[in-house]
């Protein structure tokens, strides 16, 4: 039985639409996975703000115009 | 001693590694930049040969291609995917300071070296994998150094969910081991030879080589690049991704999709039809995840569009994004066999690649380096208004270069297959040839304004780094360090 399997394994014209069938709902569950619960979309849509999680910092072109700011203030 | 510097997550963070990467991804793209605007050159002053066989175009093509590529773009993408890693795991990076140093010194010795040897007359003679055998075997050792690295800060990682550039990041990390090491199965002549055969021949020799070709574009530039854009678009934005979840079917889907699609760079050759057409298809189908991804980035600006006014490293950000959606609905387009037979061996196919490299990886990188290094170096852009200059110049460089090759691509293609009224061809090689002088001359220029952007942005760079060291006033460093609360 095993080797039968192999057999129809190792023959191209098998395989091939085999993994494209597999690939395809492989993806299409993704996608499913992805767009289906509400209670999912708020975990997934939470993930965004992980970037900002770690700010030590400000933008340094606004860094700049604070900096200008400053120096007008204390007239320079 | 004060500086202008404020306090930055150094001890957190292996910043060192990073600094270093972008200190010599600044320096490939100058030279990789010079050597391609030289090569456009000769091509259209052939005397700038010098009959000196060291400089030819043969030769400074594939110097060209890997200092841009591999030197820029490789150092680039260690640089950011050390960062962005690090930033989003809140996680020092794996391997202490020697494994990270190892992938330095190994990257960019194989990048020099490899370049020597193309000076020097030694190649494999595959495209963008022209590097010769031991050179190979040293980015293998350096690329796993990069998978572990990368792979067990991801599992020391303080942040439960793993953001999504990193998912990018390790997919490109994996698919270019894949086909780095396949395309470049090789038999030496003798142990101590530079010189090596393929392991395939024929045309499994061209489908592997096109394989590698197609996914290095796929994958080396396009999928770790876009792990450069979903941290640093959001970030620069100062809000997050559009939606999430779309990012998530873009990696997906282009990790399903990319592999397939090689074929399509050997349309109307000894391949067999239907592989060419299961490319062809497979390219069509690319075009939703990527315009899927393109509209991702840009809707990330969704309501503050007035940025792009202001902002010239959101500017640059945004403007790559428009260029991958030109460059990946162009790709397709040229992926048909009928707009092939047309384009195939003609100068489109060059416009099409550089829309790509100059418009969509160079500027997200530009961009990116703008955000990351003052904030490597704990201080801010030394000129804001020469990001401004050196974006005009890069923008008005990458239309001229593509709109040249567009005229003497297209223009090329249609002469080659013109007949006369008794059905002989209509032109000659030659004639083709003295066509493409204007456009060839135009495309230079364009290269021209390219290459004098990155040495704007590289004196900016210098002036912000240099600033960084400087002894500051009182006032102005608690000015910076204000801002940065």
């Amino acid at each position: 039985m095993i080797g039968e399997i192999y057999e129809w394994l190792g023959d191209m014209e098998n395989t091939k639409p085999l993994a494209l069938v597999l690939f395809f709902v492989t993806f299409v569950g993704i996608v499913v996975y992805v767009y289906s619960g509400k209670k999912r979309k708020q975990r997934l849509e939470s993930y965004k703000d992980i970037p900002f999680l770690d700010d030590d910092e400000l933008d340094p072109t606004h860094q700049k115009k604070q900096q200008v700011n400053n120096d007008e203030s204390t007239g320079k | 001693m004060s500086t202008n510097a404020v306090p930055v997550a150094t001890e957190q963070y292996n910043y060192g590694i990073v600094k270093k990467f972008a200190i010599m991804a600044m320096i490939w793209a100058l030279l990789g930049m010079l050597a391609g605007v030289y090569i456009a050159s000769e091509l259209a002053w052939p005397f700038l040969n010098f009959n000196i066989a060291e400089i030819t175009f043969g030769r400074l093509r594939p110097v060209h291609t890997t200092l841009v590529i591999f030197g820029f773009g490789g150092s680039a993408l260690f640089a950011t995917s050390y960062y962005i890693v690090q930033r989003t795991c809140q996680a020092r990076l794996w391997g202490g300071k020697l494994l990270p140093e190892l992938t330095f010194w190994g990257w960019q010795l194989a990048i020099l070296s490899g370049v020597l040897f193309y000076m020097a007359g030694y190649t494999q003679g595959r495209e963008y994998a022209e590097f010769i055998w031991p050179i190979d075997l040293l980015i293998t050792v350096v690329w796993v150094a990069y998978f572990a690295i990368y792979a067990m800060t991801l599992v020391k990682r303080s942040q439960p969910h793993i953001y999504v550039a990193n998912w990018f990041f390790m997919g490109y990390i994996l698919a270019v081991a894949l086909l780095h090491i396949f395309n470049n199965l090789a038999v030496p002549v003798a142990w101590n030879s530079l010189e090596s055969y393929s392991l395939f021949s024929g045309v499994q020799d061209a489908m592997t080589q096109w394989w590698y070709g197609h996914n290095a574009v796929g994958f080396f530039l396009t999928v770790s690049f876009l792990g450069m854009m979903y941290y640093f678009v959001p970030k620069q934005a100062g809000r997050p991704i559009y939606s999430y979840r779309l990012s998530i079917v873009h990696f997906w889907a282009l990790s399903f999709l990319y592999m397939w699609v090689g074929a399509h760079h050997l349309h109307w050759t000894a391949l067999p039809d239907w592989v060419s057409t299961l490319a062809a298809t497979f390219s069509i189908l690319l075009l939703l995840p990527s315009w899927g991804g393109m509209i991702n980035g840009i809707m990330t600006l969704s309501g503050a569009w007035e940025k792009l006014r202001t902002d010239p490293i959101i500017l640059f950000l945004i403007t790559a994004l428009a260029f991958y959606g030109m460059s990946t609905f162009e790709g397709p387009m040229l992926s048909l066999k009928s707009v092939n037979a047309l384009s195939h061996y003609t100068d489109w196919t060059v416009g099409h690649v550089h829309s790509g490299a100059l418009g969509w990886v160079a500027m997200i990188t530009i961009g990116s380096f703008y955000h990351m290094m003052p904030r490597l170096w704990g201080t801010t852009l030394y000129s804001t208004k020469l990001v401004f200059v050196h974006f005009w110049l890069a923008t008005i460089g990458v239309v001229l270069y593509i709109v040249a090759l567009w005229v003497a691509g297209i223009g090329q293609g249609l002469m080659l297959r013109a007949f006369d009224e008794y059905g002989n061809l209509a032109y000659t090689f030659i004639e083709t040839v003295s066509f493409m002088h204007i456009p060839y001359i135009v495309r230079a220029i364009g290269g021209a304004f390219f290459l004098s952007g990155m040495l704007v942005m590289s004196y900016n760079m210098y002036k912000t780094i240099s600033g960084a060291r400087q002894p500051a006033s009182t006032e102005s460093r608690a000015a910076v360090a204000a801002a940065a609360r």
